[in-house]
């Protein structure tokens, strides 16, 4: 039968699959954070049950963490408990912690790529929507409660029912300034963010084959912005040469012959998918969200869109009295008071060298306040090896230490009340940036460009 | 896990498509390293924003029923969406659709969520929010749901029925599973 990706890799991991039952599916990573993971523990300790398999774990901190150089010290004492909760949790437990200082701590979706814990062909789960990120390397991988957690630790599997499967293809050759972030809000606003609902989404094209690991793993992390459980690319040189030589990886003769077993992982040629669309990228521009969910997304050079078209109008109207804009308004020239370079979407060391490419010999307009801050301290070393945080600080731009920083306010960084931010996250949902701040999301070019002149503009517009 | 018996009750309409669980349970609640006292932070953001939203007027907010429109619970993974409405004192959610992991993550909880066709769930919204004393009726053994002279049968996971209606758990099943897993360890190489 002709198979794709997606159930060949599911159907891999499947251990029972009883009539009348969900799915007992097998998973091989799991990564923690501070957030999602203490209970997990106080579940196993209360019911005395071993961790199955410990070398399946990795915990990292990001979303509680203040971003400042002073890190080390959090203010907040509820944050300063849940963060020492997890690393206790790990001291009596064995399990891998990469904690600040540690030369790996991060976001976790950037931290597990980038070390290798994240190969082809693998189930991971994470207390985190966003780990449909690693999907990039063609693994199936997907955000989880603490319940499923606590699973997974206990007995190295989940129950799931089997998604259904989505084709997702982008066709054509966008304009010059149009990035994978652009490619993914397109999809959610075409679609609309419950367009992905109860699917797997498998990513094809050649926009997508001549992306680069970065700029899959934005694509792939927005998935579930469109309702969507995962988001994945197959596997191929790009993949390959991104994960080589990196710390978990197999090394010599177990690398070559994993390689083999990946290339196997692509879709069968004419494999049924329960779901298909094509995107056609020819000339398209650089996108940004207008309103409050990611599907409130239009090309810079179109207007705010009207109560007819096609979202759900009471979403609409709150919407624009939510961001204080107007139906057939212009999105391009209004003023800008905060920028954020960073998050699990765009916080990897690509983003930041377009961003400083940008401001390379350029300033931040007086009135607005730029944060950049790398997703990981690998991505700020890397940033600082190229000489990237002296453009930064030259510009009058913000670089700070890795973690999730201004993307959720759960930590110091917040966009204040009333304040309007140009930001590379994944949400412009109401108050997610902090209490009655509005988010327009974007690239890191545009969001670059936007901090430059001081209102929202495109790179083209320099 | 709390069994789980038919019951009537006054309904909470929250006239919205795609709430997600950042309305839910917002971030900045989330720092807790225990499933409890979250309840009192359900929809926190908006109860602030909006004086007139749903859970601020005293003659719905004792509901146990959330009625709501399509993709309840999109967006973040946090299980302390479906903490929150439990512990305010919700039962069940009934939409026309849900998103994936919070439909996943309420069932482990013991939340009841029920999925109906659209033109069902918009007719029943405008009926309550026209009249807060309508109570509704779920008998989760019989799969009926009933409102303002109505009833429907609804598909229910006869798994989750069954855990639901026995109060189980899916760690003790997964866990009895042990030999099968094992089994399926010993033919994997990563």
């Amino acid at each position: 039968m002709k198979q794709n990706i997606i159930n060949k890799i599911w159907d891999h991991h499947v251990v029972q699959n009883k009539p009348g039952f969900p799915t007992t599916l097998y998973i091989d990573r799991i990564l923690l954070h501070e957030v999602t993971s203490a209970q997990a523990f106080a579940e196993l300790k209360k019911r005395n049950i071993p961790i199955r398999n410990k070398d399946h774990l990795l915990a990292t901190i990001d979303h509680s963490i203040p971003t400042d150089k002073n890190r080390a010290v959090i203010a907040d004492e509820i944050a300063r408990t849940q963060v020492d909760t997890l690393r206790r949790n790990c001291q009596e437990t064995g399990v891998t912690i990469y904690d600040i200082e540690s030369s790996h701590q991060g976001i976790v979706h950037v931290v597990g790529p980038e070390l290798g814990f994240t190969l082809p062909g693998t189930t991971i789960i994470c207390g985190d929507s966003h780990t449909s990120t690693h999907g990039a390397f063609g693994a199936l991988a997907f955000g989880v409660g603490t319940s499923e957690i606590t699973h997974a630790m206990a007995s190295s599997c989940i129950l799931q029912s089997k998604p259904k499967t989505f084709k997702v293809e982008f066709t054509g050759k966008p304009s010059k300034y149009f990035t994978a972030k652009d490619a993914i809000l397109k999809l959610i606003s075409v679609i609309g963010i419950g367009g992905g609902q109860g699917c797997v989404i498998e990513y094809v094209g050649e926009y997508i084959r001549e992306l680069s690991m970065e700029g899959r793993m934005t694509i792939c992390n927005m998935s579930i912005e469109c309702g969507a459980r995962a988001g994945l690319v197959a596997p191929d040189a790009t993949t390959f040469a991104y994960l080589e030589g990196r710390e978990y990886a197999p090394k010599g003769a177990a690398w070559e012959k994993a390689k083999t077993e990946w290339l196997k992982l692509v879709s069968d040629a004419d494999a049924d998918y329960d779901q298909s669309i094509t995107i056609d990228l020819t000339d398209a521009a650089p996108m940004l969200t207008w309103g409050i969910n990611p599907e409130h997304a239009i090309a810079i050079n179109e207007t705010v869109p009207g109560l007819d078209s096609g979202s759900d109008k009471s979403t609409l109207e709150k919407a624009y009295a939510y961001t204080g804009l107007h139906a057939g308004q212009n999105l391009a020239g209004i003023s800008v008071d905060y920028v954020f370079v960073g998050s699990c979407t765009n916080g990897r060391i690509e983003d930041l060298r377009a961003v400083a490419s940008i401001l390379d010999g350029r300033k931040v307009a007086p009135h607005v306040t730029m944060y950049i801050v790398p997703g990981s301290e690998q991505v700020l070393a890397q940033a600082k090896a190229e000489g990237l945080d002296k453009i930064f600080a030259a510009a009058g731009a913000d670089f700070r230490m890795p973690g999730c920083s201004m993307c959720l306010a759960m930590n110091p960084d917040k966009v204040p009340e009333g304040k309007r931010c140009v930001s590379t996250s994944n949400r412009n949902f109401i108050g997610r940036q902090g209490p009655n701040s509005i988010t327009h999301l974007a690239s890191p070019q545009t969001a670059a460009a936007s901090a430059v002149l001081g209102y929202v503009a495109s790179e083209g517009d320099l | 896990m709390e069994k789980f018996d038919t019951f009537n009750s006054k309904v909470i309409p929250v006239d919205l498509d795609n709430v997600d669980t950042d309305m839910i349970i917002p971030a900045q609640h989330l720092k807790s390293v225990s499933k409890e006292g979250f309840g009192e932070h359900l929809f926190s953001n908006l109860r602030q924003m909006y004086p007139d939203f749903i859970l601020n007027r005293p003659e719905y907010s004792t509901g146990q029923i959330l009625l709501s429109k399509s993709n309840f619970g999109c967006g973040s993974s946090r299980e302390h969406a479906a903490w929150a409405i439990q512990q305010y004192g919700i039962k069940a959610v009934v939409c026309s659709s849900f998103g994936d992991i919070f439909f996943n993550n309420s069932a482990k909880n013991g939340l009841l969520l029920i999925t109906l066709p659209e033109e069902t769930i918009n007719k029943w919204l405008a009926l309550s929010l026209a009249d807060s004393t309508l109570t509704m009726n779920i008998n989760l053994e019989h799969q009926t749901i009933s409102f303002a002279g109505e009833t429907f049968s609804f598909n229910y996971d006869e798994f989750r029925k069954h855990c639901l209606l026995k109060g189980l758990d899916d760690l003790d099943y997964l866990l009895s599973q042990t030999a099968d897993i094992s089994a399926y360890e010993s033919t994997r190489s990563i």
